[in-house]
């Protein structure tokens, strides 16, 4: 009974060693033995066919939309060529939205990376207690944006915040000032929420990217008699270089996007001084019905998207290399 | 590596930094799960309660009442369904990627770049898409609208843990007369269980979290956890008590989850570019 057993996995083992000779020559004996060339993409067609559905598809209507005066009201949705474009940029408040967006990616991503790059090294200078602070940072990243928006605005609040109250305690006064009332503070108040959920963000990213680090050049370093600022500046920084660039193009992206904080915290208030494009699109849309003004408000953010995007795939590519 | 012993106002400076930083990122978190216990008079109170006298559980009650845990399922089955058809349709196209390199360097980076679409660009034309297919308001309309994000996001880390698999493993197996469906479904696949829970918990965080899809496309029966929030605040008060127990309710899921992903975490949030 045992004999032929035996002899059966023998062969299967020869064979086996056979194959994989054969079958590390070239790929195309390989594809060759379960099919046509083509029959690699059978295990790609149903996403691709799911991915032209629900993103190219739409993305391409909406462009046409872009084309046309579509509002409700119309019994006919004219074309109007670049009519919607053209009005985007000739009345001040897209502009204004677009401004808006960036001045809260490009202040609140600086802060964060400033903010997380430090503390990255600050944590790693000591071991003791690194896991605990890792854990304790990743809470606030998985706080669902809407909780955060909500959260900030108790915190902000004139009369029930403690924000107030704590300010009231340095300055031994009361202080009542209504932080997303004003303009001058609605947008910083906004700032900080994001700076506050993201910047452990960056931290994670950071940590996880300078851990990895070898030690051994900064003892050269250290022998060759380079300063912990020097050290700084002169290693970790141009080391880090490649993992920043991704992690900022990852924030931007994100950041570019913001709705959920801004709907729940202010509301695009006090006027329209904080405003992003995405929140202005979404009011074009549902509180205006002005389909083809909002997608083509959507597409010119796309189009600045884009530019973003090309330059963090690309950091990507050369990262996965 | 023999760390000098570091002077006593130095190590000291340390810890109070470690304090302050730490203080400031969880403070938010300490006030919202404090206000979710405290009673109506307690949070409506000013200058504000740091600490409840007794912790009160009448606001979750309320927050059940008003249909709070109604949200909650919807919110459980929209994500895990869009995650669930993700993971099952997007791990086919990762392993056609990764092992036969369908479509060459660009394939992969084209479905990277759908993740990144913005919900804006998209929702207009659902709008009038699901308008004529009445799926307004319905459980489908979200999965299907989930899976713009869910599906390039399986596809592109599926990809990177196949690539991970010795090509030799499947090998063996299409010898023994398997077909490349199978040695991927019964080969390849067991042996990326981890980075497929991993991502399967990603997927499932994103769309917990999701609010624009969900404010614009449903009403009152398919509303998930994250639009009914909002739906709490009347136009003359804000109940508090109520916002702090649901925001509760959907905070402490995603803590639990991204516990159990710590190992892969900088990998899931940066697309792989960090392991």
């Amino acid at each position: 009974m045992v004999a032929p057993c035996l002899r059966h996995q023998v062969g299967r083992h020869h064979q086996k060693a056979l194959w994989c000779c054969v079958a590390t020559s070239t790929a195309q004996e390989r594809t060759g033995r379960i099919g046509g060339r083509w029959t690699p993409w059978l295990f790609v067609a149903p996403s691709l066919a799911i991915v032209v559905a629900v993103t190219i598809f739409p993305t391409l209507y909406s462009l046409y939309l872009s084309f046309f005066r579509w509002e409700p009201t119309l019994a006919d949705k004219p074309f109007i060529g670049f009519g919607n474009y053209q009005e985007l940029f000739s009345t001040g408040r897209f502009v204004n939205a677009l401004a808006v967006t960036a001045l809260i990616t490009i202040v609140g991503v600086a802060l964060e990376l400033a903010v997380g790059f430090w503390f990255a090294d600050f944590v790693l200078a000591d071991r003791r207690g690194q896991r605990l602070v890792v854990a304790l940072m990743l809470l606030p990243v998985m706080v669902m944006p809407v909780v955060v928006g909500y959260t900030w605005r108790l915190l902000w609040d004139a009369a029930y915040g403690p924000i107030n109250q704590i300010l009231g305690w340095i300055l031994l006064r009361p202080v009542e000032y209504t932080w997303l009332g004003q303009t001058s503070t609605a947008l910083l108040a906004i700032i900080v929420t994001e700076v506050w959920q993201w910047t452990p963000f960056m931290f994670l990213i950071l940590y996880a990217g300078m851990s990895t680090l070898d030690g051994e050049i900064y003892e050269a370093a250290e022998i060759d008699g380079a300063g912990t600022w020097q050290q700084f500046w002169r290693m970790t920084v141009p080391l880090m270089l490649p993992i920043v660039i991704v992690a900022v193009l990852i924030r931007a992206v994100d950041s570019i996007k913001m709705f959920d904080v801004i709907y729940t915290l202010t509301g695009g208030a006090p006027g329209t001084s904080t405003e992003t494009a995405s929140y202005y699109i979404y009011q074009v849309g549902y509180q205006f019905f002005r389909l083809g003004y909002g997608a083509a408000a959507s597409i010119v953010l796309l189009l600045i998207l884009s530019v973003l995007l090309t330059f963090l795939l690309r950091a990507l590519r050369s990262r996965m290399a | 590596m023999f760390a000098r012993r570091r002077p006593l106002w130095k190590r000291l400076l340390r810890w109070i930094i470690y304090a302050a930083v730490l203080a400031f990122f969880l403070f938010p978190i300490f006030w919202i799960f404090m206000t979710s216990i405290k009673s109506a008079s307690e949070y409506m109170h000013s200058p504000p309660i740091w600490f409840p006298a007794a912790p009160d559980l009448s606001s979750f009650r309320r927050a059940v009442e008003v249909g709070g845990l109604d949200a909650m399922r919807n919110s459980i089955i929209v994500s895990s369904v869009s995650t669930l058809l993700a993971l099952l349709v997007g791990s086919f196209a990762a392993y056609g990627l990764a092992r036969y390199e369908v479509g060459g360097e660009n394939l992969p980076f084209f479905f990277l770049s759908q993740r990144f679409l913005p919900p804006v660009v998209v929702i207009f034309p659902f709008l009038l898409m699901f308008k004529t297919l009445r799926w307004i308001d319905t459980y489908q309309a979200l999965i299907v609208v989930y899976l713009t994000f869910n599906l390039p996001y399986t596809i592109w880390m599926m990809r990177s843990f196949f690539k991970e698999i010795p090509r030799e493993i499947e090998e063996s197996a299409l010898v023994d007369g398997a077909s490349a469906v199978g040695a991927f479904w019964h080969v390849a696949l067991p042996l990326a269980v981890p980075g497929l829970i991993a991502t399967g918990i990603f997927c499932f965080i994103f769309s917990w979290s999701e609010f624009f899809f969900g404010l614009t496309l449903t009403n009152i029966r398919a509303t998930p956890l994250s639009v009914f929030l909002p739906g709490l605040f009347g136009k003359q008060m804000i109940m508090w008590g109520e916002v702090g127990a649901l925001s509760v309710m959907a905070v402490v899921p995603l803590f639990v989850l991204s516990f159990l992903v710590q190992r892969f975490l900088v990998r899931g949030l940066t697309m792989g570019a960090v392991k």
